[in-house]
């Protein structure tokens, strides 16, 4: 089969590679029909993701047709034929944290949780396409796709919705409600959220979705800024805009009551002199992520307020402001999504008619020119927000 | 090859050492006046001294035997030597034979002890491992798991067979370095259904060793803490070079690897494979691994055979 493989960094190519197959009785091997790429593989392109190997299947927002279970699998929960979307990170549904709903901390979905230890102190669950510390699993930018605990962990899409309209329960509209729902939204809340791209746009949808009465987007791209700017949220550009004074501006003082960071370890700065010393600091592995936004959020934040992470971050920051987070009675709050527990909720406010996770998608292309659309969101070329890559 | 644990001298001089202890802390000043030294404040002090480390070294090599204790009671004769020619020096002639006869004894035992020491040196050593875990299951369902000792190799990566020969013995093969395998026979020495499990190899065995598995409730009913403490003694020569290297490379990891994988055949039915790590036990967490993509048919075989 045809796969989007990793060749080093800032290397993807097309390889011809072997038809997935059963491993573990309790896989389902799923033909896909539509994958996406996600803000994740950029990090993973861009080479500040350890554990990675030459020739590996990229790729964890997948969809498409069962084709084969395993001998192992509940045929009450999925069977051949199945159309699935397949959540990204993988759960064995029997666990602790799998029983208590966290699902991207599975202790179970990951052979490789010694290497995931020694990193975060405790292991975390497998993912497809993102390097041998969260398991080694082929990914999905390909035709086919091995889905292990397939009684688990896939949603089975019975209405006739089309791929676009469901894609994303597999990770960036999950990704953008939890970072609302961790938000603990009230009455009147002021929600700021850092990064206009794919998950933060949703982390808008879903922030007024859950009642904010304001939604504030930040980042520099302005055609994703006009993005947020349709849907009627208010924006700021840190390009040539100091955040913080803005967000004061904004809030009559008070900054915003939530503060999203849907940005993560690449964050770049307005002021060069800052985006310079972290960018140095991670080139000499001093810091492995650069947290401008984290940072941001944090001291931008109303005193008593929520700072929600989703941004994704792999090791350890410099300059963490711990005495504002301290001082001010901050809550901070993070994860990789919980997919599997927002998959049924938010397909059911798909077919409502609630949400429309189609507004996202600037680029359609075959699987074949995957590393053309790399080029292209990771540059941010062509108004580049969010590229659907199709097998057919 | 012996363990420390087993060796007669070893357990000799330890039994030896608390008989010496016990006196000289319980009653110090008649120890003293029964070597024919006068019982004053400092000789008594020092008499309760000796026998704290006297018991100290019985508790060591009797309890956890290591030649680190032998060489421990070599340097307590040297001072045992120099308290009582210092007695001897300054001795007022009552029971001066009696001073001179300890002497002599403490002489004697200290040849024994350098020559405990020395050859019990370098010689087999014993390692201990320990993990631990939680799962979701119940004690008695994890117990039963475990007590299925034919399933133990489905998990645990270095074991290849184990076999039940009768009612509470069983035979164990096991891989070693350079295509070898180890071999032994096995009895449960306790078996609390439910709480505790606990096995040696026995007499002829390859590799000495033996284990323990407790299981206990976790906090609010919440599954089963697993703890799991292995011992196995690294032996002299070639090979015992080898295993140690073998278990060597990480052995703490080996095991915490195998008890995830345990934690995954408990909760999942099935140890979990990826294309990085397609083997399931045969994972050994090494660089490079399969790049994350299906394996070609032949390596498919392979992996699966
Ligand atoms: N937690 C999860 O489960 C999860 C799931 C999916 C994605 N993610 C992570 O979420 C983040 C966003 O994903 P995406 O697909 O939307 O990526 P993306 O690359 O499309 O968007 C990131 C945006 O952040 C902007 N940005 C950079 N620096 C900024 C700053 N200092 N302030 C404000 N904005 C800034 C960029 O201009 C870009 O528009 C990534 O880190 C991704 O890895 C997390
Ligand atoms: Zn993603
Ligand atoms: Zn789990």
């Amino acid at each position: 089969m045809k796969a989007t493989c990793w060749m080093g960094p800032d290397s993807v190519s097309v390889e011809d590679v072997p038809d997935p197959s059963i491993l573990n009785g309790r896989d389902a091997v799923v033909r896909i029909t539509s994958t996406a790429i996600c803000g994740s593989d950029l990090h993973l392109v861009d080479g500040y993701v350890p554990g990675m190997q030459k020739g590996d299947i990229l790729g964890h927002e997948f969809m498409g047709e069962v084709v084969e279970v395993g001998a192992g699998v509940d045929r009450s929960k999925i069977r051949v034929g199945d159309r699935v979307v397949v959540p990204f990170p993988i759960a064995c549904g029997a666990c602790a944290a799998c029983r208590a709903r966290l699902y991207s901390c599975c202790e179970n979905s990951n052979p490789n949780a010694g290497m995931a230890e020694k990193m975060f102190g405790h292991p975390t669950a497998g993912i497809y396409g993102y390097s041998h510390l969260t398991g080694g699993f082929a990914g999905g930018q390909a035709e086919y796709a091995r889905v292990p605990f397939a009684d688990v962990n896939p949603l089975v899409v019975e209405s006739d919705l089309d791929d676009e309209q469901v894609l994303f329960l597999s990770d960036v509209l999950p990704t953008g409600y939890m970072a609302a729902e961790m938000c603990d939204i009230g009455d009147g809340d002021v929600v700021a959220v850092w990064g206009a791209g794919a998950v933060g746009q949703f982390a808008m949808d879903s922030a007024r979705m859950l009642g904010a009465a304001k939604v504030i987007a930040i980042d520099r791209e302005p055609y994703r800024l006009e993005m947020a700017a349709a849907q009627g949220y208010e924006t700021i550009d840190f390009e040539d805009t100091d955040v913080r004074s803005a967000l004061l501006d904004m809030t009559g003082g008070r900054g915003p009551d939530k503060c999203i960071d849907a940005v993560g370890l690449e964050a770049t700065h307005g002021a060069p002199h800052v985006a310079l010393y972290d960018r140095a600091k991670q080139a000499v592995r001093a810091e492995t992520d650069r947290p401008h936004a984290l940072r941001q959020a944090i001291t931008s934040c109303r005193s008593g307020g929520v700072v929600s992470v989703v941004g994704v971050y792999g090791g350890f920051i410099d300059k963490f402001p711990v005495g504002s987070w301290m001082n001010r009675s901050l809550t901070l709050r993070a994860g990789q999504c919980h997919v599997q527990r927002y998959m049924k909720p938010l397909l059911e406010r798909i077919e409502r008619g609630e949400i429309d996770p189609t507004r996202i998608i600037t680029h359609r292309m075959p699987l074949s020119e995957a590393p053309a659309g790399y080029e292209l969101f990771k540059h941010k070329r062509e108004d580049c927000e969010k590229i659907v890559l199709s097998t057919r | 090859m012996k363990t420390l644990r087993r060796d007669p001298l070893v357990r000799g001089l330890g039994l030896a050492s608390a008989a010496l202890g016990v006196p000289q802390v319980a009653r110090p000043a008649d120890v003293a006046r029964g070597i024919g030294v006068t019982a004053g404040p400092r000789q008594r002090t020092a008499t309760l001294a000796v026998g704290v480390r006297e018991l100290a070294a019985a508790g060591g090599l009797l309890a956890r035997p290591h030649p680190v204790w032998l060489w421990g009671r070599v340097g307590g004769d040297i001072v045992d030597l120099a308290l009582l020619t210092r007695a001897l020096r300054r001795h007022d002639g009552r029971g001066l034979g009696r001073t001179a006869l300890a002497t002599a004894a403490v002489a004697a035992l200290t040849a024994v002890d350098v020559y405990a020491a020395v050859t019990r040196t370098g010689r087999g050593s014993e390692t201990t491992l320990t993990a631990t875990t939680t799962v979701s299951t119940s004690p008695e369902e994890t117990y039963a798991f475990w007590r299925r000792l034919e399933g133990l190799p489905t998990f645990m990566a270095h074991l290849e067979e184990v076999r039940r020969t009768g009612e509470s013995t069983s035979h164990w093969r096991a891989s070693a370095p350079f295509g070898r395998t180890v071999e032994w026979d096995a009895e449960v020495t306790e078996d609390v259904p439910g709480s505790l499990l606990a096995w040696r190899s026995l007499d002829g065995a390859d590799v000495d060793n033996g284990g323990e598995v407790r299981f206990s409730p976790a906090p609010g009913g919440s599954g089963t803490e697993v703890r799991v403490t292995l011992r196995y003694a690294v032996p002299a020569g070639a090979l015992g070079r080898a295993v140690a290297r073998y278990f060597g490379e990480e052995p703490s990891q080996q095991l915490d690897d195998d008890l995830r994988r345990f934690k995954q055949a408990v909760e999942t039915g099935e140890v979990v494979r990826s294309e990085g790590a397609p083997a399931g036990k045969r994972a050994r967490g090494e660089f490079p691994q399969h790049p994350a993509r299906p394996l070609t048919p032949k390596e498919l075989k392979e992996t699966l055979s």
